[in-house]
């Protein structure tokens, strides 16, 4: 018995399967288009930047303080 | 990948697009073109997401009715756990990326609309009361609110005229249907206006309700989306649908029976012309404004 490399259901599936995979294309074209959009709307970006960037003294534990 | 596009009802789906679309357009508030997109795209998977809802929960009396019977469920193309989980996927998706591309209240207002089509009109109402389509109708006239809120945030007179004119569009334009395709729904057992109150009483409903939009479609002319062009289109578009259904009215079974209900079904698709046209000279004015020409200013 040779062994099949293509199996019916994968030929059946493969229609659906392009379908899955454009979708998928799609949803992350979209998400990255929005990130994109998102980002430039800002007016300066720099904020962003800023705002990830700068060492906030909340986040920084104080000294002393017990776990 | 067909039978679960057609469990979108990709033609509601058309329609959907369209008004909302245009309640995007419109809209006070430019929208980026893309975040535009993205937002009619939500509204759109919405708009399929609460048809497979509502073609999973229907399922049995579409086995039932000549025009339904070859849809995916009844045919057994798709299984209905199949329409209902997608059904519930796009539901959750395209509200969750709604409110991450635009704003929490378009969001809101998509997840209500899904909602009443798919519980309020499918679940309840269309098996329970005649005036199922009055109602439910409630559920094809919020595209237009999600499109303005998508640009502005929020509802205004303008938006809730655009959902007044296709909520009472609505019965007139589905009981002129009901009146040339009557076996069908009595063959579901669906309580339609004509099985449950007659022909006459729905010829009656038809004109009655024709007469309520016309203020509501002239109405939408004078406010800030409005103009001389929209006033224009919805003098003539109201004097043709209003004259369809006096024409209804007047008539009795036998004149249906011995015309093959030509005048119902002419009624009906000027049904269609009206509302695209209204929408259509709505963008038409929005068009222009962007010229410096429409509106009354």
């Amino acid at each position: 018995m040779t062994i099949r490399v293509e199996h019916e259901v994968h030929e059946r599936r493969k229609g659906r399967n392009y379908g899955v995979g454009l979708l998928l294309i799609g949803f992350i074209g979209i998400v990255f288009g929005l990130t994109v959009v998102k980002i430039l709307q800002l007016g300066d970006a720099g904020e962003f930047e800023r705002f990830d960037h700068v060492a906030r003294p909340q986040l920084i534990p104080e000294e002393g303080a017990s776990e | 990948m067909g039978d679960y596009f057609a469990l979108m009802k990709p033609r509601v789906m058309s329609l959907v697009v369209f008004t909302a679309l245009v309640g995007l357009l419109v809209a006070p508030v430019p929208v980026h073109p893309f975040i535009g997109f993205v937002g009619i795209l939500c509204i759109a998977v919405g708009a399929g997401a609460s048809g497979a809802l509502n073609m999973w929960w229907d399922a049995d009396i579409d086995a039932r009715m000549k025009r339904t019977a070859g849809r995916p469920i009844p045919s057994g193309r798709v299984q209905p756990g199949e329409a209902l989980g997608i059904g519930l996927a796009l539901s959750g998706f395209s509200v969750v990326l709604l409110a991450l591309a635009t704003n929490f209240f378009a969001a809101f207002l998509l997840a209500f609309t899904i909602f009443f089509y798919a519980v309020i009109y499918s679940m309840w109402l269309k098996r329970a009361t005649p005036q199922n389509i009055v109602i439910g109708g409630a559920a094809g006239a919020f595209p237009p609110m999600v499109g303005w809120a998508v640009a502005t945030g929020g509802a205004s007179v303008e938006s809730v005229l655009m959902f007044a004119l296709i909520f009472m569009w609505t019965p007139p334009h589905f009981w002129a249907l009901a009146l040339f395709v009557k076996s069908d729904y009595g063959n579901a057992g669906v309580p339609m206006l004509t099985e449950t109150h007659g022909r006459d009483a729905t010829r009656n409903h038809i004109l009655i309700y024709t007469l309520l939009l016309v203020p509501v479609a002239i109405g939408l002319g004078f406010t800030t989306i409005g103009g001389p062009l929209y006033l224009a289109v919805a003098v003539v578009m109201n004097a043709w649908f209003l004259k369809g259904a006096y024409d209804i009215w007047w008539r009795d079974d036998a004149a249906c029976d011995a015309d093959k209900h030509r005048t119902e079904i002419k009624v009906f698709k000027v049904s269609l012309y009206y509302l695209f046209a209204h929408f259509g000279a709505l963008l038409a004015e929005a068009a222009l404004r962007l010229y410096g020409l429409g509106g009354w200013s």
